[in-house]
């Protein structure tokens, strides 16, 4: 299992460094890696069936309960036999579509990356395990949205991609830990006990809130919808792949992953059905006001994913049944449209529904393709789409307390659907031919293009297998009521059958009037000052500009401001920090001894400091300097240390005599008076000095003893034959180190060298 | 004699951080200065002083007397003093060049150096 995951991210790797040798021909391999992790997961279908969930167990980091299991239950399954099995589809696809663009390494790297991130996604057993594939999903997605980077449009349609996906994943990640924290594992299995403590807690409406946040984001809900039909930048097949078959449907996954724990009615339900259903509508009317078909498709999958948002809210057995029916069923015949779409872009160069007419004549198998899928959205028998759609209405009629506004909404929402696919999937290929394809379309494409409707088909005259394979075990999965109702090709006459009709018909009723695409309707899109993505990028550019100011403000470029803020904060942490540990309990004998001697050498070296500092000549300052230095070194001298002495003596000299030879060369002082930021640099040393002051005495009450200085008083002459112990820890204890010393006084020395025999000839003006 | 010191390592601060925050080159290496000897001095004290004792083995014995001065601060400040030569001259020399060759007489002018090239 770890290997079915893993193989992906190794794959994308090597695609993505492979450079020239990514030819056309090795692309023709390509397409067996997702096909092998099909059947491999398709092996898996009958276990899972019968047991329920299986656990992979591996350790990652075990310290903070961060593990790689993987759990495959039937709703973990379908997603990886939908991004397999898609991802077969859209790879053989990309195989044609793709073969004379130039990134080829590139392009196959970062969809092999998608598709292990995504496969990871879905069968996470670890809360933070699913959040690192999560992210890495939006990551992948990013590199493809923007994989035409010469395209300045594409470049902003990732990056806002990147940003609401991104942002969302954040909320996600600490509704995540909350959960954690609440149910006091990460792991899914055993938070799966957890849902009473976790709906009694009193975070619950907040990791609500947060995880809808991240499943809306991801999942392109009203109103953060408007990354996805800017995404349709992206080549087709990673539309297909990415913004309607699998990554968009995460933040489903998300939901129904948490349905048994976070369900209940209220919040949970309430937004839900609101989100969900303004956004299947929404969708739905905004379809039918594009030309462009990519966008149609953009925005028919929103309200696809709207629906599905609507129905999890709904949560009934018959909602759940109707969800993981309706996952499969759209994403056979969504990726069917994308690919069909993909189809004529690239025989005709348009996607614009206004010039594309008549084109059946010409490519009959991929008309077949668009008939099928249409007829799979249209929920039409025998297509696998009449069964998700009777579910759908059979859901929304059960509700107790709206049934019959819900089912109104699902229904004005499947007719413009329906409609809407009837633009794709009918349109291009009726009435005059507009353009001459001049070669036949190549197996390659078109095979992948009709499949999935084939699939639907076949699925859609299976009922009682779907039934068992599909629809109850996903709703055992999500709920403890088991679903009543039967999928069955003939229902007799009743309400279900009713509304299809009524869908049916009003659907071509619309379709027949929206058939002629007006640029009216285009322009009415275009004013989108009020949307919410327009207002979003407002706002996004309002803070941008406030952190641009504040960066402005903080790292404006002066080393002195930079000083002054780090060492004021020193001050005030330090000091606030320090005041609760003070103990004043000085030994006051110790302390206060002083001899009359270092008494005036402490009254000699006040002075140099002070006129070291406040001299307007150079020349004293640098001389006071040289005082200072001697009269540390009488300190050192004074208190046993006549090694210190003698080498500070020395250096003390070497450093008066180097600066004044420079002192030359060196600009005389500044003559700027200003008297504010003196004194806030007054206050700001005097600060710093007094805590250094306060400090100093602090650790004098603390005992030193720690065994270290026995060991060289003892071992000194006994090991290394030496009497000066300060030399002998210098040169043999420590010898090593003092040779790396040696090293950097060096390197120094280099530097020194170098900066004098510098001279710049070519000085900037 | 202690208190004196501390409140010496606590002056040489200060004056170090002020110089440091001035705009003349000379100031700025003058606080360097000052801030390294502070360092070696505030290390010194903190390891304990002792009068007289110092860590050196007298002659015909084996190991030092009962009391002594620290070797182990001895050793870390000697090392310090002359690491700290190191850093210093590199900044006189560096600050030095910066004035001759680029006319640099304000630490603030360096301010928008990174920038104007681009």
């Amino acid at each position: 299992m770890l290997t079915a995951v893993l193989v992906g991210f190794v794959a994308a790797l090597g695609f993505a460094f492979a450079g020239n040798h990514m030819r056309k021909s090795v692309s023709y391999w390509i397409p067996f890696l997702p096909a092998s992790l099909f059947v491999y997961f398709a092996l898996m279908v009958p276990p899972v069936l019968a047991d329920g969930a299986i656990l992979f167990q591996y350790n990652w980091a075990e310290s903070m309960g961060v593990s790689m299991n993987f759990r495959l239950d039937i709703l973990s399954l379908l997603f990886a036999l939908l991004i397999t099995g898609i991802g077969t589809l859209v790879f053989l696809y990309s195989t044609a579509y793709m073969r004379d663009h130039k990134q080829l390494d590139r392009f196959y790297g970062y969809l092999s990356l998608f598709m292990a991130s995504m496969l990871g996604l879905v069968l996470a057993e670890n809360l933070i395990t699913l959040f690192v594939f999560w992210e890495m999903t939006s990551i992948s997605s990013f590199f493809l949205i923007g994989f035409n980077y010469r395209d300045k449009k594409a470049g902003r349609a990732a990056l806002t991609a990147l940003c609401i996906t991104g942002g969302g994943g954040l909320l996600l990640l600490v509704a995540l830990l909350m959960m954690g924290q609440i149910a006091g594992t990460y792991s899914f299995t055993e938070i799966l006990q957890s849902g009473d403590l976790l709906r009694d807690s009193l975070m619950y409406p907040v990791i609500l809130l947060l995880l809808f946040a991240g499943v809306f984001t991801k999942s392109a809900q009203f109103p953060f919808h408007f990354w996805l039909p800017e995404a349709m930048r992206a080549p087709t097949p990673v539309s297909t792949y990415l913004h309607s078959a699998t990554m968009v449907k995460a933040g489903i996954y998300l939901l129904a992953r948490f349905h048994p724990v976070l369900e209940g009615p209220g919040l949970w339900q309430n937004t839900l059905l609101i989100v969900g259903g303004i956004t299947m509508l929404f969708g739905a009317i905004h379809a039918l006001l594009r030309t462009d078909m990519k966008a149609i498709l953009a925005y028919t999958t929103i309200s696809a994913l709207g629906i599905m948002v609507f129905l999890t809210g709904l949560g009934t057995p018959a909602a759940l049944a109707a969800l993981g029916l309706f996952i499969l069923v759209h994403a056979l015949y969504k990726s069917s449209m994308f690919l069909l779409t993909g189809v004529l872009d690239k025989t005709t160069g348009t996607r614009n529904l206004t010039q594309l007419r008549g084109l059946g004549k010409y490519m009959p198998l991929v008309f077949a393709a668009g008939m099928l899928a249409a007829l799979s959205n249209a929920g039409l028998l025998p297509a696998l789409g009449y069964h998700s759609k009777h579910l759908f209405y059979e859901a929304s009629l059960g509700h107790i307390t709206h049934s019959t506004l819900l089912t109104g909404l699902a229904l004005v929402t499947n007719i413009l659907l329906l409609a809407a696919g009837l633009l794709i999937g009918l349109r291009p290929f009726t009435g005059q031919p507009s353009h001459q394809p001049g070669e036949r379309v190549s197996s390659l494409l078109w095979l992948p293009t009709l499949l999935p409707g084939l699939l639907a088909v076949a699925a859609g005259l299976a009922p009682v297998f779907m039934e068992k394979t599909l629809t109850s075990p996903f709703t055992n999965e999500l709920t403890t009521t088991a679903f009543e109702g039967h999928l069955h090709l003939w229902g007799g006459f009743d309400q279900l059958l009713m509304l299809s009709v009524m869908t049916l018909a009003a659907g071509l009723i619309v379709y027949w009037k929206f058939s002629t695409p007006k640029e009216s309707r285009v322009d009415l899109v275009k004013r989108e000052k009020l949307s919410p993505g327009g207002l979003m990028y407002k706002a996004a550019l309002k803070l941008r500009n406030f952190f641009k100011t504040l960066i402005h403000i903080l790292q404006n470029g002066y080393l002195r401001y930079y000083t002054s803020v780090i060492i004021g904060f020193l001050v005030l942490l330090m000091g606030l920090r320090i005041q609760y540990s003070l103990e004043f309990n000085y030994d006051l004998e110790r302390i206060l001894d002083v001899q009359a001697i270092e008494a005036v050498t402490m009254l000699v070296m006040v002075i140099s400091v002070v006129v070291s500092v406040v001299s307007k000549s150079r020349l004293l300052a640098v001389a006071s300097l040289g005082a200072v230095g001697l009269c540390i070194c009488l300190i050192f001298l004074y208190f046993s240390a006549p090694d210190l002495a003698m080498t500070q003596f020395t250096i003390d000299t070497l450093t008066v005599v180097l600066f004044v030879l420079l002192l030359n060369g060196l600009p005389a002082y500044l003559l700027k008076a200003d008297q504010g930021i003196h004194w806030r640099d007054l206050i700001l040393a005097g600060g710093f000095g007094t805590l250094i002051f306060v400090f100093t005495l602090e650790v004098l009450n603390q005992p030193t003893d720690s065994g270290i200085n026995a060991f060289y008083a003892e071992n000194a002459y006994l090991l290394a034959k030496g009497k000066n112990v300060v030399n002998v820890i210098l040169v043999d204890f420590r010898g090593v180190d003092t040779l790396i010393e040696i090293v950097v006084l060096a390197v120094a020395g280099l530097g020194v060298f170098s900066l004098i025999k510098l001279k710049v000839t070519d000085a900037p003006e | 004699m202690v208190i004196l010191l501390a409140m010496m390592v606590g002056l040489m601060y200060a004056a170090g951080i002020y110089l440091v925050l001035r705009r003349s080159l000379v100031k700025l290496i003058i606080g360097l200065i000052l801030l390294g000897n502070a360092a070696n001095l505030l290390i010194f004290l903190i390891g304990g002083i002792t009068r007289g004792e110092p860590p050196v083995i007298g002659e015909g014995e084996f190991t030092l007397g009962e009391i002594y001065a620290d070797p182990l601060p001895q050793a870390l400040i000697l090392t310090a003093i002359v690491i700290g030569f190191g850093l210093q001259a590199f900044a006189m020399v560096l600050l030095e060049q910066e004035y001759r060759e680029a006319g640099v007489t304000d630490l603030d002018s360096l301010k928008d150096e990174d920038t104007d090239d681009q």
